[in-house]
Formats: C-alpha cells, sequence, structure tokens
C-alpha cells in the first residue's frame, strides 16, 4: 500500500510541477502577486511530494520488499544496511528518483533564500526549475517507475552489483548529482534573465553562490568517483578518460569557466552575453551527462544501465531543453546591454584567457567523448578515442593555463602591468623551482623533465598566496600588521587563494606519482618476499573467508622496511555469490601521502600467485588537492557579499565587518 | 638516464599531464627481457585497445585477447620491427579502431582540428572583441537610475 502511495506521491508531484510551471511566468509577465508567489509555496509543495516518494523507495529497500521489482532486482536481504540505503541509487530507476529530488531540493534553496530576489525573476527561475522537473516526473513516471510490483513476490533479490557494494560508490552519486543538478539554478537563472531581456552585476552575484556550491560539490564527486576506480577496479588507474568520466567532467570544467566569468560580470559588469551562454551550457552538459550515462549508448565500465527508449527519451529533453535555451539565447541576447571595457592585460584579461582554455578544453573532451558515436553512425566506420587521445590534447591545453593561473590574482582589474607582475612573482617562481629541485633531489632523480612538473605544481602551490603576501604587504609592514590587513579582507579572496593551491597540489601529486611511481609484476609462492618503493613484502599465501553475501581469497603480505616489519596489508579476490561475480579488491597501505598498491592476478600452474605491486609516492595528494579546492570554494562560498541571498538587509553588513575587525 | 630514448618517454610523459598511473594486466611470464624493448612494448600497449573490452588498452586489461595482442607486439619488436611498423601491422589485422588515440586521416580531421581551430577562433574572437570595445564606449549601457539602483545593490 504505501508503496503505491509513494507512487501516488510522484503523480501529484508531477501535477504541481505542472502548476508552478505555468503560472508564475504568466504572473510575471501580468505583475500579478498572487500567482508569483505560487512559485515558492509550489516548490516546496513538489520537494515534499518527492522526499516522500523517495523516502517510500528507501524504505522499501531497507525491509527488502522484494514485491517492488526494483527493490529485487537490487537488492539482497543479507546485504549490509549501509548498501541497502545505497542501492536505492544504485540502479537505474532510483537514481533518476534521486536526480530528481536533487532538482527540486535546488528548487526549494532557491525558494527560501531568495527572498531578497525581484518578485519577478524569483518566479521565473523556480518556473524554470518546474519546467525541468515536470520533464523528469514525465521520464520516471513513463519509462522508469522504481515502483512497479512483482505478483507474486520473490523470497529472495538478485543482489546489488557487487562493484556498487562499496563506501566510496554509495556516497559518489549523490555528490555527483548535488554539482550536476547544481548547474540547474544558474541556467534557470540565465533562462529567466534572458526572458526578462535584463541582467546586470546584481545578476551575477545572485547567480555565483549558486555555481560555486555546485562547482564544489561536483569536485568532491568526481575526485571520489576517482579514487573509488582506483581502489575498486584494481588496475592502480585513477582516471580513464571512460565516457562516464568524460561526461562529469565535462560540466565541471564549463562549471570552473563559468565561476571565472560570473567574477568578471559581478564586478566589472563585463562579459555578460558570454556568462549566460556559459551557464546554458555548463547545464546542458550536465543533461548531455546524464543522458550520456542513462541512455546506455555508452556502454563502460561504469555502465549500468540499457534501454533505448529511455535514450530516445533522455535525448528528447536534451533537446527540448538545451535547444530551447540556444534559440532564447540567439533571441534575447543581443537586448542584453554590454559592459564595462579593459585591456588584454588585466584581471579580465586573465579571466578571459581562463575561459578560452577552459571552453577549448571541454570542447576537446566533447569531440573526443561524442566522436565514435557521431562517425559510426554516419559512416558505419569504428574509431576509438582513447586516453592517449585526451592525455596529448588535454595536457597540452592545461600548460598554459597552469603556468597563468597565479598572474590571474596579482593583476589589476581594467588595466594590469604585466612587467609589474613578473617582478611580483619573480620570488615566488624562484621558490617554486627551489622546491621542485630539491623534491627531485630527495627522490633520488627521475626523468629530468620530471622536475618541469614538479616545478610547476609547487608554481600553483606557491604562486597560489602572492596574491595573498602582496594585499597583505608583509614585505613593508611587517608579520603582525600584514596578518590584520589579511583579516580584513573578504573571504573570496582566501578561497581564491586555497583553491588554487590545491589545484597545485593535485598537479604535484599527479607528476610525482606518475614519474617516481614503480610497477612490479611477480609471481610469488608462499614465503616469498620482494622489495617494492624501500618496503620489502612477503607473500604469507591465500586464505579463505566468508563475508555477508561473498567468498573470498585473501592474500596475505608482511610488509617491512629494514628488516623491522612495519605493517600487514591483504589483497583478496572476491566471489559474490548471489551474481556469481568476481570481483579483486586490492590491499593498500598509506604511507604518509604515499601508498603501497597491491593486486592479486592469476594462480600459476607452479602453484605461485601472479602479483602486481605498485609505488604511488604522493598519489593522495590528487585528491588531497581536489579535497583543499573543496575547502576554497566553502571559504568563498562563506564570504558575507555571496551568502546564500547576497544583498540583504542593512543591519547584517555592518555587523559582519565589525566582526571582521575584531 | 641521459640515454634519448628515457628522455622522449619522459618527456611524453611529461605532456601527458593527466597519463593515468602504469596500471598493467602484464603477466611475469610475457616480460620481455630487454628493459628497452619492454618499455617500447609497454608504451605500444597502452596505445592499442582492447577489442573485447570496453574502454580499456591491451596493457589494462588480462582478457585473452589482450593477451594474445600484447604477445604479439613483443613478438614483432624482438624480431627488429620499429614501432611504426608493429602499428602499421597490428591496424592492418585488426582495423583502425585498435587505436585509442586515432591517426589524423580524413574521417578523424574534425576530431585533431576541433581543440587548434576553436583556440585560434577564439582567440581572435577575444582580440577583436577587446579591440573594438573602446569605439562602443559613447553609447551609454545603462540610465543613471539603473546605475543607481545597482551601485546600492552592490554597497549592500
Amino acid at each position: 500500500m504505501i508503496i503505491e502511495i509513494g507512487h501516488y506521491a510522484l503523480v501529484l508531484a508531477l501535477a504541481t510541477a505542472l502548476v508552478v510551471s505555468v503560472l508564475p511566468v504568466v504572473g510575471a509577465r501580468r505583475g500579478d502577486a498572487a500567482m508569483m508567489a505560487l512559485a515558492p509555496t509550489g516548490s516546496l509543495v513538489l520537494f515534499a511530494l518527492v522526499a516522500f516518494s523517495f523516502g517510500v523507495l528507501t524504505w522499501a529497500y531497507v525491509v527488502s520488499d522484494f514485491s517492488v521489482a526494483n527493490v529485487w532486482e537490487n537488492s539482497h536481504s543479507l546485504m549490509p544496511v549501509i548498501y541497502k540505503y545505497s542501492g536505492v541509487w544504485g540502479n537505474h530507476e532510483g537514481s533518476m528518483l534521486l536526480w530528481l529530488l536533487i532538482l527540486v531540493f535546488f528548487s526549494t534553496l532557491v525558494a527560501v533564500f531568495g527572498r531578497n530576489l525581484p518578485d519577478t525573476l524569483r518566479a521565473n527561475v523556480l518556473a524554470v526549475q518546474a519546467w525541468i522537473s515536470t520533464a523528469f516526473l514525465f521520464f520516471i513516471l513513463l519509462t522508469s517507475n522504481p515502483f512497479l510490483r512483482l505478483d507474486p513476490a520473490p523470497a529472495e533479490g538478485q543482489d546489488l552489483n557487487p562493484v556498487l557494494q562499496d563506501l566510496g560508490l554509495a556516497v559518489h552519486p549523490p555528490l555527483l548529482y548535488l554539482g550536476y543538478v547544481g548547474f540547474s539554478v544558474c541556467f534557470s537563472f540565465a533562462v529567466a534573465a534572458l526572458m526578462e531581456g535584463r541582467i546586470d552585476a546584481a545578476w551575477a552575484r545572485w547567480v555565483r553562490p549558486w555555481t560555486l556550491a555546485a562547482w564544489t560539490f561536483l569536485t568532491a564527486g568526481i575526485a571520489m568517483g576517482s579514487y573509488w576506480a582506483y581502489y575498486e577496479l584494481g588496475w592502480g588507474g585513477w582516471w580513464f578518460w571512460d565516457p562516464v568520466e568524460n561526461a562529469s567532467f565535462m560540466p565541471w570544467l564549463a562549471g570552473t569557466a563559468l565561476l571565472h566569468s560570473a567574477l568578471v560580470m559581478e564586478k566589472r559588469e563585463a562579459l555578460k552575453i558570454w556568462t549566460v551562454l556559459l551557464a546554458i551550457m555548463t547545464f546542458s552538459l550536465s543533461l548531455l551527462g546524464t543522458f550520456l550515462v542513462r541512455s546506455g549508448v555508452l556502454t563502460s565500465v561504469h555502465s549500468f544501465a540499457t534501454d533505448p527508449t529511455r535514450g530516445i527519451f533522455i535525448l528528447c529533453i536534451l533537446g527540448i531543453f538545451i535547444g530551447g535555451a540556444f534559440v532564447l539565447f540567439a533571441w534575447r541576447a543581443p537586448m542584453l546591454k554590454a559592459g564595462g571595457i579593459f585591456a588584454p592585460i588585466s584581471r579580465e584579461g586573465a579571466l578571459v584567457l581562463n575561459n578560452l582554455i577552459l571552453t577549448v578544453a571541454t570542447a576537446t573532451v566533447l569531440t573526443g567523448t561524442l566522436y565514435p558515436l557521431v562517425l559510426e553512425t554516419l559512416t558505419g566506420e569504428k574509431i576509438s578515442v582513447g586516453a592517449p587521445f585526451f592525455n596529448m590534447t588535454f595536457g597540452l591545453l592545461m600548460l598554459p593555463l597552469l603556468v597563468a593561473v597565479p598572474f590571474g590574482p596579482v593583476l589589476a582589474w581594467k588595466r594590469g602591468d604585466l612587467l609589474g607582475a613578473l617582478q611580483r612573482l619573480y620570488v615566488f617562481a624562484g621558490l617554486a623551482l627551489a622546491a621542485g629541485l630539491i623534491f627531485f633531489y630527495i627522490q633520488n632523480g627521475g626523468p629530468v623533465l620530471a622536475i618541469f612538473g614538479l616545478v610547476l605544481g609547487f608554481w600553483g602551490m606557491i604562486g597560489a598566496f602572492a596574491d595573498l603576501w602582496y594585499r597583505g604587504n608583509f614585505a613593508k609592514v611587517g608579520l603582525s600588521v600584514g596578518l590584520r590587513r589579511l583579516a580584513g579582507l573578504p573571504r573570496s579572496v582566501f578561497g581564491t587563494a586555497i583553491a588554487h593551491f590545491g589545484l597545485g597540489v593535485t598537479v604535484l601529486g599527479i607528476f610525482a606519482a606518475t614519474t617516481f611511481g614503480t610497477e612490479t609484476v611477480v609471481e610469488m609462492k608462499q614465503g616469498a618476499s620482494v622489495d617494492v618503493g624501500g618496503y620489502s613484502l612477503t607473500y604469507d599465501g591465500l586464505r579463505d573467508a566468508v563475508g555477508p553475501n561473498y567468498t573470498e581469497q585473501r592474500g596475505h603480505f608482511a610488509v617491512s622496511r629494514g628488516g623491522v616489519q612495519v605493517a600487514d596489508v591483504w589483497s583478496s579476490k572476491r566471489l559474490y555469490t548471489a551474481r556469481r561475480m568476481p570481483t579483486t579488491e586490492a590491499g593498500i597501505l598509506t604511507f604518509g601521502l604515499s601508498q603501497l598498491y597491491v593486486s592479486l592476478g592469476d594462480a600459476m600452474e607452479s602453484g605461485g600467485m601472479v602479483v602486481r605491486i605498485w609505488w604511488k609516492p604522493f598519489i593522495l595528494c590528487i585528491w588531497g588537492g581536489a579535497l583543499v579546492m573543496m575547502v576554497g570554494g566553502f571559504v568563498s562560498l562563506s564570504d558575507r557579499r555571496l551568502r546564500v541571498g547576497a544583498p540583504s538587509r542593512k543591519a547584517k553588513p555592518v555587523k559582519a565587518t565589525l566582526e571582521a575587525a575584531e | 638516464m641521459a640515454n634519448s630514448r628515457t628522455f622522449w618517454v619522459a618527456l611524453a610523459m611529461i605532456l601527458a599531464l593527466l597519463a593515468p598511473l602504469p596500471a598493467f594486466a602484464v603477466n611475469p611470464d610475457e616480460v620481455l627481457s630487454n628493459p628497452m624493448l619492454e618499455q617500447r612494448a609497454r608504451n605500444l600497449s597502452a596505445q592499442l585497445r582492447c577489442m573485447v573490452c570496453q574502454n580499456q588498452s591491451i596493457d589494462d586489461s588480462n582478457a585473452e585477447l589482450a593477451r594474445d595482442l600484447r604477445v604479439l607486439v613483443r613478438e614483432r619488436l624482438a624480431n627488429g620491427d620499429t614501432d611504426e611498423q608493429v602499428i602499421d601491422y597490428v591496424v592492418s589485422r585488426y582495423g583502425e579502431f585498435v587505436l585509442l588515440k586515432p591517426r589524423l586521416s580524413a574521417k578523424t580531421i574534425i576530431l585533431w582540428a576541433t581543440p587548434v581551430l576553436l583556440l585560434l577562433v577564439g582567440a581572435i574572437a577575444i582580440l577583436v572583441f577587446v579591440r573594438t570595445r573602446p569605439s562602443q564606449r559613447a553609447v551609454a549601457a545603462l540610465t543613471t537610475e539603473e546605475q543607481a539602483r545597482i551601485e546600492e545593490l552592490l554597497k549592500k
């Protein structure tokens, strides 16, 4: 019964979404306050209905109600409880419901925190959000209903795909969707601005926190997914340029560009039309990503959903929203008034360069991802576009960007001084060079050009603080006065520095792990030892073990350094009984920022095991850097200028200033 | 280290900014005794697709077919083939689909040209935009009233 109520709640949600889609827009046209007021209330009701429906599905999973087809297909009564929860979105229907839940959640946030928005803008934004909700509600109800029943109810479920039974993957989709779907707000703001035919710096200020929040979550989601692939797939790689990874990476790249162009628009009123276009493109890429993953048009390691009717349905949603937005853009954008001017060498100029490179990088990833599909559809010829293509093109594009990052914040708005910037930065460049050389020396050398990569990483890390150094004017006023000056700066300045520092950390991790890492493939018999990365691993044979819903063979290795045992590591091969599906569980030992990665291969006829052991120095910097970028995002988000609902009551800023001064 | 081969390998690694870490499914019995040749085999393997897998190179895959292809690459190298000859041979047997980095040809021209053209077009568009903007300055963008309203909003 409760299942049917959950289903019915979705139908009611559809009706609500239709109302919110139409009436507030009419109200905004006519200046009818009552009709516009339907938007926030309707959005709240919509959220309540979808949340209830999601709760019902979750309940069905937790109590293992196998009369629900979706639960039967993706759960098992013996599965650990945490995976019963995450199993809700570990399948097509449930993950679409999660997508929708997050979409209406963002609408609700706009409704609640957007009280300071002009009434018409808020009504229009929420209506556009409701259009998207309507499309996805139709999609779920017509093609992906999670509430279908089975009669008679089976006694036992078919278990969740073992690859998904992992804590990393349990949190990965919600984080990713918070990012992906968060960009819908930027999209809705852009479309609403086009509908109203006006856009100003205040608009950019309202849009920026949403962009920042979505970007921060997407950063977390991508980093999480990358780390999951690293330890779960057992190949030791952390980025495969898999189409599914690209699908989430493209909105991230475009979103990063949007974050920077919105800054120009907010501060200097320039790049208005471009920012609106970028906001539309970013969410279009999110939709495209959803299409690529959900339609099964790409079959890849991550893909677990295939059904052509759904693909065509999402393609229609994609066509209507992207096409519609671009038509609206072409029609209305010329009405938007042009903003401030700037010289090529200026903060704006640097941000434009950032946008150029990021946009071209996004387009490169997009072309590479879609090219084989399009070519095969048009000519029937099959080609592959894989990691070597992306590494080369994307890598080459990123080099100038990484070199340029520290310059941006030290250039003045409107008209900058490149020579002055060079003078300000050369000390930092010298420090980066020294740090790179020292690092190289400590690692006992390696490929000479590794120095270049290390210096690039340190340049990003150290250069990130150049702006703070000069803003505090530490060289002249000393530490305490400098620190006091810094305390008076807006938090977004620190956010920028932290995020850029994180980028440097990631770059450093990539180069250090790639150039100094080692790989050892050996056949080991019980009692055999092998030396890797300064550690000695002794193989202690295989043991059988039984988990809640799997059996496994665990290989035990004793790890010692200089003859002293320092750790144990277990690496196993698992068999999930319900699906008869084998997985490898790599053994990973962390030493500081470096890791020892042990993966079991096949048993040899001679009685030995093939063992692959990688020494991955500073590998944790890759994800640690992403974590730091996220922190930067949150710090910037806490800036009082950007606190959701930005231009607020008068009393507040005064209080905040006093706090900052204390 | 001063060896030019190592130099180019290192250069390739540096340029491949996001190169995945070496993640190989090579088995101990396949490894060639000559480390130089083995290194070349590894580099080639990373560029060849495992035909039965989804987006995996033969170096990453433990599929039977990937193993056969790895052994084949090593045989050709041991017989004195250059890297190009090995690639040509594998392509002649399996088609262009086997290459993870497609070669420049009529059907891949758009793929390879996209980044270059877009970068050029974008750069030119920006230059034109920056150059022509000052002349438009004369047209007052906002009324003073609107300007005041924005200033007020920004101040808050």
